[in-house]
This record gives C-alpha cells, structure tokens and sequence, in this order.
C-alpha cells in the first residue's frame, strides 16, 4: 500500500483544511484580478476577495457553468497571458465551439502529480511500463496519464487509441504493466485477446487505470475477469485539469479527490444549496491550486456523493461515489463528450430542419451513436446517390463537429417522436 | 416528350409499401410502371401513375416525402435486340442512365422504358432522331 504524496493525501482534515483555506484566498485574488468575467461576477454579488477568509467562505462565490467557458471563447478565462501558458487542451462544448482550457508550467505540474497519485493508488511503481491508450491530442486523458507516469519516473508508452491488434502486441512484447484507457476499450481489448485465442494471463499487465466515462462495477467485474486485471476508476474533466481529480485507491470504494488542488462541493442542482455529506447531487469543483484557469465552483453537472469516512488506505481525503449520471443532456460516447445541441448546431449549418433524434447503444462493447434525421422535401432526390452523398455530407460534418463517427439514418417525415413540451431527442439504450 | 415520375421516400420496414401504395389505391389512382431503388436503410419508390399531379398531393397530404421528376419514356420492339439496339444510341453519344425500369405493354408488341438521365433534352433528341418512339404523357398516363 503505497501513497505518493502521504504529506497530504494522508494529513489531518485540520491541515487540509488549512492548505485548502490558504489557496482559496489565493485564487479568489487570482480571479478576481486577472479574470474580467469574474471581477465582474463578484461585483455583482458585492464580494471583494478580502471577503475570502478561509474555505468555509466558498459559498459566498458564484458558480461557474460550461456556457461561461463559451461565452468567453477562446482565452477569455484565463488569468494569465497567453505567454504564460505552457500548454492547451480542449473538449466539446455545447454547440460548435470547444471548451478551451490552459496551463502554465506549474498548472502541468500540479496536474502531472495528481495523474501520479492516481497511478500510485492503482499500486503503480517507477519500475512500471505504463501503456497509456487514451488519446493523445487535444483530448486531455493521453498527455495526463502520459505525464503523470513521467511523474513518478515509471515508464510511459504513449500508444495512443486504436489499432487494437498493435495494442495486444505491445502488450506481450513490451510487458506492460499498467493500461490506461476508456473502460469499453479495456473490455474490448479484452474481447481481442480472447478472439486472437491469447490468455491473459500469460501477459504482465496488473491494473487499469480506466475513466473518461460511466461504466458499473459489473463491467468492472468484467472486465478484470478479461484481462485478468485489477480495474481502476479515474475521474476528470478537463475544465478543471484532466484525469487526475479523483481515482480509486486499492479498496476500490469511491474515489479519493486530490482536494488540495481540486475542492469539491456536491449541491441540488435546483436550489443551488451545498448538500450535507453523503447525500447525492450535482458535483461542484472549485481549482484552488491552478493559475490559468482557476474556475470558481464550477459545475460539472455530474451527479453523485462524497464519502468523508477515513479510507482503509490511510488516505484521509475525502472520496466520490461514480457518478450515477448528469444533470444536463450531455452523453459520453467512447469517452467522448456529446451534446445533442452540437447535433442541432450541425444541422442548421447544413440548411437542414433540426429534426433529429440520437440513438447510442453499445456493440461489442464499444458505444455507437445514430443520428436520425427526418427526410424533407428539400433534401430529397429521386436518386439514390444524391440521397447517400446527403448522408455523408451530413455523417462527415457531425464527425468534425463531435470528434467521434456517428452513422446517419434518413427517416420518414412524422416518424420521429414529437413531444409537447421539451423534445426527446436521445434514447441511451446502453446498459451503465 | 417528358413524362411525369412520383419518387416517394420509403423507410426500410416490412409493409411500409403496402401502406403507401393502399392510399393512391383508396384515390383511384392507376400505377402504369413502378420500381425500387433500395439500401440498407431505406428505399425510393418511382411510379408511373395515370394522374401524377393527384397522387403526389394525395401522398404529400398523407405525410411523405414525394417529388415530381421528368423522365423519357421510349418504345422499342419487344424482340430480341430491341432493348440492346436503344442502349446502343445512347452509349453512341455517351450518354449515361441514373435509372432505368421497363414493362411490356398488354395488346401489342412493343416493350417501353422509362428511364433518368442526368440531361434529359440531349437525350430525348438523341433518341427522338434515331427513330426511337418517344412517348408523350398522354400516351403513357392513358395506356
């Protein structure tokens, strides 16, 4: 049982409390300063940062949302030039336009350690190859568990997603001894060894690091069983760093939240009330310790508890349940994050009736989404390959609007389900 | 010179064409030709019908997707070469077919074909100069 960091992740709650009381003060400075869009949200609720004495005064903050992160597209959040920054990810937004986020080099730093915390609480070591199977680029899962194995001197192997023959490959060749990936392609790796008649056992691998999207403790069990593995959940979005927030210790019994950079609130996400522990609601992130982008109780509208009972792990961090789903529309397919309105968005772009309903299911373990689209006089043709280059003109622009393929159906007009009041525009027929 | 085709969008589900075909029935409307255009997901149904501009406003009104396309429609002897020997005018000009579907008429000895192509008055004068007997609306719509 090893910790990376015991110093803090194993420290009293009174010192905790202290070093989250001292960067809070900090940051509301930071963002009061340097962010016009809070100056002016602080303003408007009459809270200097003075007001700002210690953690308890976090309520006092407003809440940040992701169409604040739109609004102030690309760099408008950020509390640091441009030249400060050392690096830029980005992650869909609601419509066309990514959500964009920035790290200086001490921002990298901090979230490299916290991707090695994560590594170590799957029982990590620097004598590990890690095989880092997220993807690389603007995607923050490949680049952060990339640096946090560079972190604590094990070995990265930055395979990037896809070729899944080449996976396996790499796996028996190089002895991996660690994965990190999206729980569906863990099982589906799993399903290729199985396939490719290779037991799993006879491969190095012990652990996966597994996060980017909801999954259960039966496809856990599943999956551990494929691999013949133990299965970790990681946590993360990029607008507050990156896979890193929170991960599972070996108890495997929620996840603890590196709350030193990272302060979690849970609230109703009707009244805007902070929720005693325990109770399930939306999760609320504030980055204490981040320079660039240092978002204030931003809501990752991600539903579920905080667990504040003393892990038998000797972490005295406080831990959040998986999340057991979303107070907004926003679906992750193959750990990608899609919102029916970038569908909507694309639509209108092409000239066409945002008339669409989205089907997601799960194939072999791996998601698929449909987007049906109701045929109309306009787009219509009597012949078949005008019908299909519509098809693909339409699949192509949702692929580089949404960064994952979705397969076009063109229906009937009439035969997608109207509603009275707000439409229904998904059916998530997966099984998380 | 032209005649008039309904194209109809149809979503691949069984007895979805019996449903589409039983409305121009109920209107009293006579399907002279027809095809169908298929793929995975769905299909486009093409009719000749004797009252063309009544069957899409039936159809339209019935929710569907329909449109009213030019297509040729030629008569050739109904024997062997007599479908090769039309092909043949067309190809001599490099003309090409998008679509095509042909029947035989019931009291004489001639074959008919309606076919689309990308521009129609190339290839109607074509054919029309190559001695090929081109169909009016009336011919077809009355037949």
């Amino acid at each position: 049982m090893s910790v990376y960091k015991p110093e803090i992740e194993c420290a009293t709650r009174s010192y905790i409390r202290a070093v989250q009381s001292a960067r809070l003060i900090k940051m509301a400075e930071n963002a009061y300063n340097n962010v016009p869009f809070y100056k002016q949200k602080l303003d408007e609720a009459d809270i200097k940062p003075e007001d700002i004495k210690s953690i308890d005064d976090i309520v006092k903050l407003p809440f940040t949302v992701k169409n604040d992160l739109r609004d102030n597209y690309p760099f408008g959040m950020f509390a640091v030039p441009q030249g400060e920054l050392v690096r830029i990810h980005a992650s869909s937004g609601t419509t066309g336009k990514q959500t964009v986020v920035g790290y200086t080099k001490e921002d990298i730093e901090i979230w490299s350690e916290c991707a090695a915390r994560s590594i170590v609480g799957a029982g990590g070591t620097k004598d590990d190859i890690i095989h880092v199977s997220y993807g690389y680029g603007l995607f923050t899962g490949g680049l952060g568990m990339h640096y946090g194995a560079e972190h604590m001197g094990a070995t990265a192997l930055p395979v990037s997603s896809g070729n899944t023959k080449r996976q396996v490959q790499l796996l028996q060749d190089f002895n991996s001894d660690i994965i990190c990936c999206t729980p569906s392609y863990a099982m589906f790796i799993g399903e290729t060894l199985r396939d490719m008649g290779i037991d799993p056992k006879s491969l190095k691998l012990r652990a996966g690091i597994l996060g980017a999207e909801p999954w259960t403790e039966n496809m856990r069990k599943e999956i551990e069983k494929l691999l013949d593995i133990k299965a970790y959940d990681i946590y993360g979005l990029s607008e507050i760093a990156g896979p890193g927030v929170s991960f599972d210790c070996e108890m495997q019994d929620g996840m603890h939240i590196n709350e030193d950079y990272f302060y979690p609130e849970v609230i109703d996400p009707d009244t805007l009330e902070v929720l005693p522990d325990g109770e399930f609601g939306e999760l609320v992130f504030t980055c204490i310790g981040k320079e660039a982008l240092p978002l204030v109780r931003y809501r990752t509208r991600d539903i579920c508890a905080l667990i504040t009972e003393k892990c038998a792990c000797g972490r005295t961090t406080v831990r959040m349940t998986k999340p057991r789903g979303r107070s907004d529309d926003m679906l992750i397919i193959r750990g990608v994050n899609v919102f029916p309105s970038q569908v909507e968005h694309v639509l209108l772009e092409l000239g066409m009736d945002p008339n669409y309903f989205i089907v997601v299911d799960r194939k072999n373990n791996l998601d698929t989404m449909e987007v049906q689209v109701e045929m109309t006089s306009a787009m219509f043709s009597d012949t078949v390959s005008e019908l299909e280059s519509t098809k693909k003109r339409l699949e192509s622009a949702l692929q580089s609007t949404l960064n994952i393929n979705a397969t076009v159906r063109l229906m009937e007009p009439g035969s997608l389900p109207r509603s009275e009041g707000k439409a229904k525009r998904v059916n998530d027929m997966r099984k998380i | 010179m032209f005649i008039k085709q309904l194209s109809v969008f149809v979503e691949n589900k069984s007895g979805r064409l019996a449903e589409i075909t039983a409305i121009i029935a109920k209107a009293n409307i006579d399907i002279r030709a027809l095809s169908i255009a298929d793929t995975t997901d769905f299909g486009i149904l093409r009719l000749v019908v004797d009252k063309p501009a009544e069957a899409e406003k039936t159809l339209k009104d019935a929710g569907l997707t329909v449109s009213l396309t030019n297509v040729i429609a030629v008569g050739i002897p109904d024997k062997p070469g007599g479908f090769a020997n039309a092909m043949q005018v067309l190809a001599d000009k490099e003309i090409s077919v998008e679509y095509m579907y042909a029947f035989v008429s019931r009291d004489t000895d001639r074959a008919y074909l309606i076919m689309r192509v990308k521009d129609n008055d190339a290839a109607a004068s074509i054919l029309g100069g190559s001695g090929l007997e081109l169909l009016s609306e009336d011919d077809v719509y009355k037949m």
